[in-house]
């Protein structure tokens, strides 16, 4: 059940990715960027439950952190000249 | 019982996550897509983390402080990304949509 479960994410997972390959202009691929890596946290905190590790779930805030300011750096890239 | 209930949560949040990239690939604009991604993607990650935290109740502080993290981070910068994105790609959009809400804020 539980791998069903991580499958499913996976497979959203992958959705995004295609989004992320294709996208037209840089815009697109930064907004499959940010629920890329909200994606990959919830996956990681459902990881940290699978391998019964408390430590992935530090990982998992790490991880959504590291998203958060990758989307605002560039999201202010983006404010400036291309 | 718990455990019962952190299964429902659990594939309620990946059917949102699950809507949330086919949104992502099948709306035909980058703020449409913005709309569909940003929304359903922060309610499933919510409602996974709640499932988590129906099955192991030790790490529930944990995972609160998580999910309200979350429930911070992501709006600011997906608010921040659709504004840029406005300002950037959508110069006329009072053309194909006949309101353009933030402009008139602006001046």
């Amino acid at each position: 059940m539980l791998n069903f479960l991580i499958l499913l994410i996976a497979l959203s997972l992958l959705l995004v990715l295609i989004r992320f390959l294709k996208g037209p202009t840089l815009a697109d691929r930064v907004v499959a960027f940010d629920s890329m890596s909200i994606i990959a946290t919830s996956l990681l905190v459902v990881l940290s439950f699978y391998f019964h590790k408390s430590l992935y779930l530090d990982v998992a805030f790490v991880f959504g952190l590291i998203g958060f300011v990758g989307t605002v750096v560039f999201a202010k890239f983006l404010d400036k000249e291309l | 019982m718990l455990v019962f209930l952190g299964y429902i949560l659990g594939f309620l949040g990946v059917a949102l996550f699950f809507i949330s990239g086919l949104g992502l690939l099948r709306m035909p604009d980058t703020l449409t897509r913005m709309q569909a991604a940003t929304k359903a993607s922060t309610l499933g990650s919510l409602l996974v983390i709640l499932a988590i935290a129906c099955f192991e109740p030790q790490w529930t502080f944990k995972l609160i402080v998580l999910a309200v993290f979350i429930l911070i981070t992501n709006p600011i910068s997906s608010s921040l990304l659709a504004m840029t994105t406005y300002k950037r790609f959508y110069k006329n959009i009072y053309n194909t949509s006949g309101t353009d809400a933030l402009k008139g804020e602006d001046k």
